[in-house]
Formats: C-alpha cells, sequence, structure tokens
C-alpha cells in the first residue's frame, strides 16, 4: 500500500502473478477512473482502451499457461506523449505531429511490455516537453489533481497529473531539465531522473539530446526504484546509454541513512519559497535525527546552470526539430515551393514557446555567436561538473528543493518565459551534470498543496540516491503520523 | 563539405562515365584545349573534394541495406528516415574502410568525432547532416599520380550520404519543375569525403588524381568506384593566379561534375573564365558555381554572403570515436598493395616491357579492381597477355558480375583461346555468358555452343576445299588481289559455322599462296 | 574577452529565417523582446572567461560505441509512406525545389 491507501504498483503485480487478481480486472478499473476523472483533469491525450484490454488479456492468458508475466504484471502505465508507441498516437502535444502513429516502439516501451505492464495512454505535456506547466499543449493544459485551477507542473504534467490522482500506479515521463522531478514534486508524487545514459532514449523523441532521460513517476519510492529496474539497462540502439545493468534501486529502499554525508544544498534552498525551503530544513533536521551526518554546503557553480542549460537545451532542439518539415510525416502546409512549405508547416506547425526555443538554439549556435553562447555554456557545463565532483568528495548526497514553489496558478508565468524558466532552477544542474536526482514528497505548502524535496548523487549512485530517497518517504509518513512512530530506525 | 545530393531527372553529365578507356581516348583533345585557356602566364590552381561511397554492408548508422538501384524506400528504417526519437549507432566496418583510406593516402589516423551540419533540403531526412567537422578521423597526407606529381590530401572524414531527389514535370524554365520525388534509400549511406590541398596544376592533372584516386579505393576495397552511379563524387575549387605568384587566387567551388569528362571540361571552362574576368576587371568573385553539361559552362549558384550558416555543433547522440592502435594496424594491414605496386606486379607477368595499348590494358585492370583475377588466372596457367586483354575489355565491361567471377573460370577461358580451342570471337562469347550466368563451365558452355575446337589440321583441309572450289578467285588472289582475303575468309567461315579463327584462315591463305 | 552585443529585432528574423519560421510584424516584436531578456539573463554566461575549461558536449566519458555491419530488417514501404503528407511512385513527393543542396 502507499501512503494514499492504494494499491502500490508492486502489490497489483503480485496480485496478478498470483493469479488473485485478472490483469483485465486492473486495468478496467483504472480505464473506469481515467472515462470519469480525466475529463476535468485532461492527463491523457490518447487512453489505448482497445490496446490495454488486449494487453491485460495477454498478460491473464500468461498466468494462467503458468508463464511468468514479468515483474510489473497487469500494471496500467501511462507513457508521456513524446515516447513512441507503435500504430498509437505520438503527439508531443503539437500539431506537428498531430496523428502520427509511429512505426516503432521506444526500447523503454517495449521492456514495458516486456514485464508485463499494460500502456494504458499518452499523457499531456508541454509540446516537445518545453516547459514547465504543461500549458504549452496543443491540446489545452492538464490540470492539477488538487487543484484545477493549478498548473501540474510540466513538461510531463499529464503523467505526474495521472499518477497524482491515482488513475494510474505508474508513469513515465521525460527529464531534460526537471520535467519529471518539478512536475512529482508539484503534484506530490515520486519522480527521478536517472544517470544520462541509464535508461535509453530510442524511441523518445528528442528535445536537447544530451540532456534528455526518461524517468520513472509513482506513488512511493519503492515503485519508482521498480519501475526503474525494468526500463533501465543497456540498449545498442542508443549510443549513449551505458553499457553496465541497471542499477538495483530496490535493494538499498530499507538500508536507511546512517552515516551518510548529506549535504544541504545552499543554491537549491535559498531562492525557494519560505514554504518550500522550511519543508528541505526539516526534511534535512530528520534525516540528521535518523544518523545521517548533514551539513551546509554552497556549489556557486550552480546559479551559472540555469543560463547555461537555456542556451544548450535549445540549441539542440532547434536542430533536433528541424526534421519537423512537412516532407515526411506529420504536418504539411501546402506552399508553391519546398522551403515555402517547410516554413507555412512550420509556422503553423509550432506553438509560441518552441518557436522561441528554436529561435534562441539557432541564435545561439549561429556564425559568430558560437563561442559566445554554445560554446561558454559547454564550458560552464564543465566548471558545474568539476564543481559537484568536489563536493562529492565530501557528501555522499545533496538534498534541496525539487521546484522553488508549490503548483502555481494556471496563465501566471505564461507572459513571461523567463519567470516560467525560473521554475526549473532548482533541477536543471542534475540535468547539465548528467547525474541522477529524485524527488520526494515532503508535507506541503502554505496553500495546502505537496512539496517536493529533491536527492542528487553523484553519477551512477542511483542506489545511495533511492536509500536516502526511501528514508525521506518514511520521515514524510512520520511527520503526516506522528503517532505511528514511524522514521526511527 | 556535403553529399552532392541532387540529379535532376535528364539534367545533363548524367552520362556513364566510360572508365579509363574513354578517359585516355578524350587526353588528347583536353590536350588541345588546354593549350587555348591555360595561357602562359596564367597557372591553375585545383583543389578537389571528391565523396566516396563506402562499401559497406549497411547505412552509416543503421542496419539498412547499402545498396544502389532497389525499388525506391525499401531501404528505410526509423533512424534513416529521420524518424522522431530514433537514434545513430556507428557502423564499425565504415569507421575501418574510412582508416583504410587514411593509410592508402598517408594521413595521419586520429581520434576523432562528429558534428551536426544543419541546412533545410529535403533530401536530408533529419534537416541536418551528419559529418566530421573539426576533428576528422584522417588528417594529412599525399596521394602519388602515375606521372610522378604529389597531390597533398587535407583531410578524409566520415559523414552520411542525402537521399536522392528527382525533379518532376519540367515546366520550361531552367532548373524549374513542377515538384520533386524522394528516396531515401540512399540516406545514410556512408560516405568518406576526401580532401586535397589546392596541389593541381591542370585538369589534365585533376582527372589523372581522380582516376588514381578512384583505384586506390577500389584497391583498398572502400568503395566500387563507379561515378556513372554516383558511388563517387567530386566538386572542384578552383583559381587561377599569375606564374611566380605566391598568394593564390579567389576561389570558386564547382558542382555536379558527373564524370571525369565534365570534371575537365568544367575546370577547363572555369580558367579561361576567371582569366577573362581577372584580366578584365582584375578580381574574381568567391561563389559556388554549378557545371552545366549540355551548355558547356558554369553558371553562378550562390555567392560566398549567400554562403549556408552550418551552425556546427557536436552530435550529442554519437560519443566520440578513438580506434586503438590494434584496430588502426588491422585497418594498416587490410589496405593490401596500393595502384602503382599492383600495376607493377601486372605489368611484370607480361615478361617484357609492355606495349602502349597493355599499360592502358593495366591501368583499367587495375583501376577496376581485377588485377587480382588476373595475377590468379595467370598463376594457373592461363597466359598473361591475353588475361589482360580479356580483363580490361571483356570483363571491364561488365564489372559488377566480373567482380564476382572465379579466377579458375576466367583463367580456363584464356588457356582456351591461348590454345587455339576457341577463337577470339568465341573466347569472347564464352566469357559474356559466364558474366551474365554468374559462372559456369566454360567448356561445358563451348561444347553446348558447338564451339568445340577446330584444329590446325581441319581448319587446313577446309581451307583448301574452299580454294579448290574458287579457282577463278584463287587466281586472281594469288596474282595479288588482297581484298580477296575477305572473301576466302567468309567462305571458310560458312563452311565452319564461324568457327575458324580469322587469323589462323588469313595465315593458311598466306601460306597456300606462297 | 568582450561581451556579445544585445539581441535584436535583425537577429530574431535572421534565426527565424534559418529555422524556416516566418513571423509576423508583431510577433516580432514580441520575440525579440523575450528573447532579448533571456540573452541579456545569460550574460552571467556569456561574459565569463572561461576560455581555459574544456567544452563538455556530453556527460558521458564513453568512447566507440560500435555496431556491426550487420543488415537488419527496416520498415514497411506501405507503412512508411502512408504516413507522409503526398506520395508518388513509392516516393515522397514535395513541392518544386528551388536551389540546390549545399
Amino acid at each position: 500500500m502507499t501512503a494514499d491507501g492504494s494499491d502500490s504498483a508492486a502489490a497489483l503485480a503480485d496480485a496478478v502473478r498470483r493469479g488473485e487478481r485478472s490483469a483485465r480486472s486492473v486495468v478496467e478499473a483504472a480505464l473506469g477512473g481515467i472515462a470519469a476523472r480525466d475529463p476535468e483533469l485532461h492527463a491523457f491525450l490518447h487512453v489505448a482502451a482497445d490496446g490495454a484490454r488486449a494487453d491485460a488479456d495477454a498478460v491473464d492468458e500468461k498466468v494462467r499457461a503458468g508463464e511468468d508475466p514479468g515483474p510489473l504484471a497487469g500494471v496500467p502505465v501511462a507513457l508521456k506523449d513524446n515516447l513512441c508507441t507503435r500504430g498509437i498516437p505520438t503527439t508531443c502535444a503539437s500539431r506537428i505531429l498531430e496523428g502520427w502513429r509511429p512505426p516503432y516502439d521506444a526500447t523503454v516501451v517495449t521492456r514495458l511490455r516486456d514485464a508485463g505492464a499494460v500502456v494504458v495512454g499518452k499523457t499531456n505535456l508541454d509540446e516537445f516537453a518545453m516547459g514547465s506547466s504543461t500549458e504549452n499543449s496543443c491540446m489545452g493544459p492538464t490540470r492539477h489533481p488538487m487543484d484545477p485551477s493549478r498548473v501540474p507542473g510540466g513538461s510531463s504534467g499529464g503523467s505526474a497529473a495521472a499518477v497524482g490522482a491515482g488513475l494510474v500506479p505508474l508513469g513515465l515521463g521525460s527529464d531534460t531539465g526537471g520535467s519529471v522531478r518539478q512536475p512529482a514534486a508539484l503534484c506530490g508524487v515520486v519522480g527521478m531522473k536517472p544517470t544520462y545514459g541509464v535508461v535509453s532514449r530510442y524511441g523518445l523523441v528528442a528535445f536537447a539530446s544530451s540532456l534528455d532521460q526518461i524517468g520513472p513517476f509513482a506513488r512511493s519510492v519503492a515503485d519508482a526504484a521498480l519501475l526503474l529496474e525494468v526500463i533501465a539497462g543497456h540498449d545498442p540502439k542508443d549510443s549513449t546509454c551505458l553499457d553496465r545493468p541497471a542499477p538495483e534501486a530496490m535493494r538499498s529502499l530499507d538500508v536507511g541513512v546512517e552515516g551518510l554525508r548529506v549535504g544541504v544544498c545552499e543554491e537549491l534552498v535559498a531562492d525557494t519559497a519560505p514554504d518550500v525551503s522550511r519543508r528541505v530544513r526539516e526534511a534535512a533536521e530528520d534525516l540528521a535525527g535518523t544518523g545521517a551526518l548533514v551539513e551546509e554546503v554552497s556549489v556557486p557553480e550552480m546559479r551559472l546552470g540555469l543560463s547555461a542549460y537555456y542556451l544548450i537545451a535549445p540549441a539542440e532542439a532547434s536542430s533536433n526539430l528541424a526534421r519537423y518539415d512537412g516532407v515526411r510525416y506529420g504536418l504539411r502546409v501546402d506552399a508553391p515551393d519546398v522551403a515555402q512549405m517547410n516554413t507555412a508547416t512550420r509556422t503553423a506547425g509550432f506553438g509560441p514557446e518552441v518557436k522561441r526555443r528554436i529561435m534562441l538554439g539557432t541564435y545561439a549556435l549561429s556564425a559568430g555567436y558560437y563561442d559566445a553562447y554554445y560554446g561558454k555554456a559547454q564550458r560552464v557545463r564543465t566548471l558545474l561538473i568539476r564543481a559537484f565532483d568536489r563536493v562529492y568528495e565530501q557528501f555522499d548526497v545533496l538534498i534541496g528543493a525539487t521546484a522553488p514553489t508549490t503548483a502555481f496558478a494556471i496563465g501566471e508565468r505564461v507572459a513571461d518565459p523567463l519567470t516560467m524558466y525560473l521554475s526549473d532552477v532548482c533541477t536543471i544542474p542534475s540535468n547539465l551534470s548528467g547525474h541522477p536526482a529524485i524527488s520526494v514528497p515532503f508535507g506541503a505548502g502554505d496553500d495546502g498543496l505537496p512539496v517536493g524535496v529533491q536527492v542528487l548523487a553523484p553519477a551512477l549512485c542511483e542506489e545511495r540516491m533511492f536509500q536516502v530517497a526511501a528514508a525521506l518517504e518514511r520521515l514524510a509518513a512520520a511527520r503526516a503520523r506522528p503517532a505511528r512512530g514511524e522514521g526511527r530506525r | 563539405m556535403s553529399a552532392a545530393g541532387t540529379s535532376a531527372a535528364g539534367a545533363p553529365g548524367t552520362n556513364a562515365d566510360r572508365a579509363n578507356r574513354s578517359d585516355r581516348a578524350d587526353r588528347a583533345d583536353r590536350e588541345r584545349r588546354a593549350d587555348t585557356t591555360e595561357r602562359a602566364e596564367w597557372e591553375t590552381v585545383v583543389g578537389l573534394e571528391v565523396h566516396c561511397e563506402l562499401k559497406t554492408q549497411t547505412k552509416l548508422f543503421c542496419g539498412c541495406k547499402n545498396a544502389f538501384g532497389d525499388e525506391p524506400n525499401t531501404n528505410v528504417c526509423p533512424v534513416c528516415l529521420g524518424l522522431p526519437g530514433s537514434l545513430p549507432v556507428l557502423n564499425a566496418f565504415a569507421v575501418e574502410l574510412a582508416m583504410r583510406i587514411g593509410e592508402a593516402l598517408h594521413c595521419e589516423v586520429r581520434p576523432s568525432s562528429f558534428h551536426r551540419k544543419n541546412y533545410f533540403y529535403p533530401d536530408m531526412p533529419k534537416d541536418f547532416q551528419i559529418s566530421q567537422y573539426d576533428e576528422p578521423i584522417n588528417v594529412g597526407g599525399w596521394l602519388e599520380l602515375p606521372d610522378g606529381s604529389r597531390v597533398g590530401i587535407e583531410r578524409a572524414h566520415l559523414e552520411e550520404d542525402t537521399g536522392k531527389t528527382t525533379h518532376q514535370g519540367e515546366t520550361g524554365r531552367i532548373h524549374a519543375a513542377d515538384y520533386a520525388l524522394v528516396d531515401y534509400n540512399r540516406a545514410g549511406v556512408p560516405l568518406v569525403e576526401i580532401v586535397s590541398r589546392p596541389d593541381i596544376r591542370s585538369s589534365a592533372q585533376a582527372r589523372l588524381y581522380v582516376t588514381e584516386l578512384r583505384a586506390v579505393l577500389v584497391a583498398t576495397g572502400a568503395s566500387d568506384g563507379r561515378m556513372e552511379e554516383g558511388s563517387l563524387r567530386v566538386d572542384a575549387n578552383v583559381s587561377v593566379r599569375r606564374v611566380g605568384a605566391a598568394a593564390l587566387g579567389t576561389r570558386c567551388e564547382v558542382k555536379n561534375l558527373n564524370s571525369l569528362r565534365s570534371l575537365g571540361r568544367a575546370i577547363d571552362y572555369e580558367v579561361a573564365r576567371q582569366v577573362a574576368l581577372v584580366e578584365a576587371t582584375g578580381t574574381v568573385v568567391q561563389e559556388t558555381r554549378h557545371w552545366d553539361e549540355n551548355a558547356g559552362r558554369t553558371v553562378p549558384l550562390r555567392s560566398k554572403e549567400e554562403a549556408f550558416d552550418y551552425r556546427y555543433f557536436p552530435e550529442p547522440d554519437l560519443v566520440p570515436l578513438a580506434p586503438g592502435s590494434d584496430w588502426r594496424a588491422r585497418a594498416a594491414g587490410a589496405v593490401g598493395l596500393l595502384p602503382s605496386a599492383r600495376r607493377e606486379r601486372l605489368a611484370g607477368l607480361l615478361g617484357g616491357a609492355p606495349t602502349p595499348q597493355q599499360v592502358d590494358q593495366v591501368h583499367v585492370v587495375v583501376g577496376q579492381g581485377l588485377d587480382d583475377l588476373v595475377v590468379a588466372a595467370v598463376a594457373k596457367g592461363a597466359p598473361a597477355g591475353l588475361a589482360l586483354v580479356r580483363a580490361a575489355n571483356e570483363l571491364a565491361a561488365d564489372i559488377g558480375a566480373a567482380l564476382a567471377l572465379d579466377a579458375g573460370t576466367f583463367g580456363s577461358v584464356v588457356e582456351m583461346e591461348g590454345r587455339g580451342e576457341l577463337t577470339a570471337t568465341q573466347a569472347k562469347a564464352v566469357l559474356a555468358e559466364l558474366l551474365a550466368a554468374g559462372g559456369g563451365d566454360p567448356a561445358a558452355i563451348a561444347a553446348e555452343r558447338g564451339f568445340e575446337a577446330l584444329s590446325e589440321g581441319s581448319l587446313a583441309a577446309v581451307v583448301q576445299g574452299v580454294v579448290e572450289a574458287h579457282p577463278e578467285e584463287w587466281a586472281r588472289y594469288s596474282a595479288g588481289e588482297e581484298k580477296l582475303a575477305g572473301f576466302f575468309t567468309g567462305q571458310v567461315m560458312r563452311a565452319t559455322g564461324g568457327k575458324a579463327d580469322g587469323k589462323a584462315v588469313a595465315a593458311e591463305l598466306q601460306r597456300l599462296r606462297r | 574577452m568582450s561581451e556579445p552585443p544585445a539581441l535584436g529585432r535583425d537577429d530574431v528574423a535572421h534565426v527565424a529565417g534559418l529555422a524556416r519560421l516566418s513571423l509576423s510584424e508583431e510577433e516580432l516584436d514580441t520575440f525579440t523582446g523575450q528573447l532579448a531578456r533571456v540573452i541579456d539573463h545569460a550574460r552571467d554566461v556569456s561574459s565569463l572567461d572561461v576560455h581555459d575549461v574544456p567544452p563538455t558536449a556530453h556527460p558521458l566519458p564513453v568512447r566507440n560505441v560500435l555496431r556491426t555491419d550487420d543488415p537488419c530488417p527496416g520498415l514497411d514501404r506501405g507503412e512508411v509512406l502512408a504516413a507522409a503528407p503526398d506520395v508518388e511512385d513509392g516516393r515522397f513527393k514535395v513541392p518544386r525545389i528551388v536551389g540546390e543542396a549545399p
């Protein structure tokens, strides 16, 4: 059971594997929940009901035949709509890809299916994952599961909201600058970004290739670990996917934090709202209370992260999104010659935020400006990695806020892109360094909406990161229900 | 730096480059023209960019077949179609072939990386080309030409090819078509771009360079060298300067050079144009120009100011390439004999100084990569001179099939011809059938066609019979009317059903007349 | 190192052209203002002297990721072309092309 009393993914899979529940019934329940709740929430862009039922029946058939249906047998999963699904629309919430059905599955989708998970649908996002609120969707915004006037965060807001609302126990998102962790924090669920290269990007529609990682959403740290173990591991189709086994994230959940050196990162606390920073400090105190060696630490280079990110990510995006030209798939707006057709198509097909970033990135790469912008941002990236390396000589993990505020109101930050970009300030450094990070719900803000505490770890130290995340989850539960006396191990 | 990607349907210059024989045939013509264009006080300066498609099984970044001539869009996958979410993975054998090229051109083979070259064009599925930019795999080097001159090599780097665009529905206006069709079978085929230093001093030398470079690419197994199929494509950077001047003149890049003939003509045209321009105005404008084969001239494509802003940046979907010394050594070991050594080896089989004709044949055979076959056939007992002739003519005419031919099979045809068991005509017919069928038993083919041996004795008897049947003609022939030799040969051929060897008939007639 | 100039309207018009986007006059104004703010914010990076720091193109210290030269099946042409806006004779059909590839 998870904190809110719903079945965990692990429990569902167990029940299905033992034949106590049919995958079909689990999936029907999820589809029913989506039908009831999603019209308001708008977490889903496409519900693959028929496919989900067929997949669930196949799982049940395996159970009946005595075959191993996999560790996620019958577990409904929601996929961010920038993950390619064979025959199922994959739009990236962009008009330019409306109606496109990929002829192939992303590697993570194949792995989910092989593990017995059932894809129930594709979730809303900021167009091409560019945004922090899921408002930049050509299909309209997703609403926060606890307050429909607020955003769920973004860009993976649909998956975060679907998991947060209890429509599905698991979801996948992509995290380029915080797009899994930030909406996870805002929606009160667990969301993590693996070390760059731990999860294959094959079939993830690219935003910024050197920053993108696919990450899990779950309602518990254990479920997030389970999902990570399923999707991680070497893939020969992705040159940047590391040739090593998936992290054994589940194994470290019960280890505890005694003796671990935890740095409270000043840069991830200082500029956050007081109700958010208060929760981070509480989390630090609680960790210290369970035996961790907690100290404050400053990593000033992190302050350069936002600028470096908003040069590097748009630069890569400007190139990655060139292929949407009206020739091979997706939207075409007719024009007398091919260049005009490209322009008409792209002008009609991309929303304003995507256009902004394409232009920003084109500028950062263009003749005469490369050295000053893209080139420098890459050097700053080196500085940041060096700074992390230094800090991790003294600390095993860092903690801080995931997002500067709790969920904000729909429309609040759309007018000024820079203000919106600042929503990612706490999550961006891990993308630039390629390091893993996870957001764990830890209490609420003054508005009663969830706050996420982020755990950052060195490259490939997912196990250690999950170890701390699981402890934080227990500590948060202990604060919520002090009478039960949890959190002292 | 780019793949020369488009070819207009019915566009000029797509005629097949008929290997080296026509090259040599053109030579005299070319040299005559060179006299008029390269005025004494002007020096031609040419650097060439040669794009060579590598002879791999699969494309550079995906497992799709690297094949020419298949049905459009049948060798495509998410990667080479640039579908959203797809990612490139580098083909190790393409790297190996690139290293062989580097070794053969005496380059330094170095750690390298890939960049994205961004520009919109419908034949490029991602609207960027993955290419090596500031860290190419091969740097520096040189190619020695048969005339003893050396051309420096700047770099030889890996990149992916584009798809193929065909312009449709000519409206009558120049360069205007109603629409275009795109086939992505070629998109992602591995290329090595070989950039020479501006060391070339004439159109003749440029042709010689491309011919020799092509032979190197064929000899190393890196390419099939077929210009007519576009597996070798050439752009020329041409400038002129006054003889003795140290600084280079302003250059123009000439594109659309689809054959050696186009290359030579375009350079000659461009040199004449630039000389006239400098003499008249004192300057040449740097620009990219298009060779119009039909009109025999270059036309401006775009100026330096209109040059593309490619926004190169490191390809984030690929990791750096740093082949270890073991791999580099293996690639170097696989280079094998270079063309000059191959030509020497082949000429050495002839057992004496080769005739000018044989020198040409040696060039053709090595240039087409047929020399191993000839050497093996000779080792099995085939007469060298005859093997060389048949390879340079009959095999080179159907190179694709010839390269699949077994040396023993080829050797036995040549041996049979050498022993007089087949006439030249019959030997050619047997070879043609072997090439068409992809192999077979030469003796069986000869027997099936009724090409059984006509011994010297039986030929003599037939000739004697023909002479006796036409006493009047024989008297005139004996009196010196030479044209009647043809009459008697014809009669003998008719009597033997074409099995007689023309030369043997002539010799027998001579003998009887004496 | 000197600081790069501020981003202006002409720059935005230029990059829009490079990126094959067309902007109305109002959009040009709006985008110029917005992008200028981002570029201005990026001054903390663009004004830094980091010439002695090597660039990081990639967070991974990995090299030589290769595959063997073995063919694998591609996509069915019918499926590929079914996704295209326009096709003819097994090929992708596009409006006429003005100018040549670089």
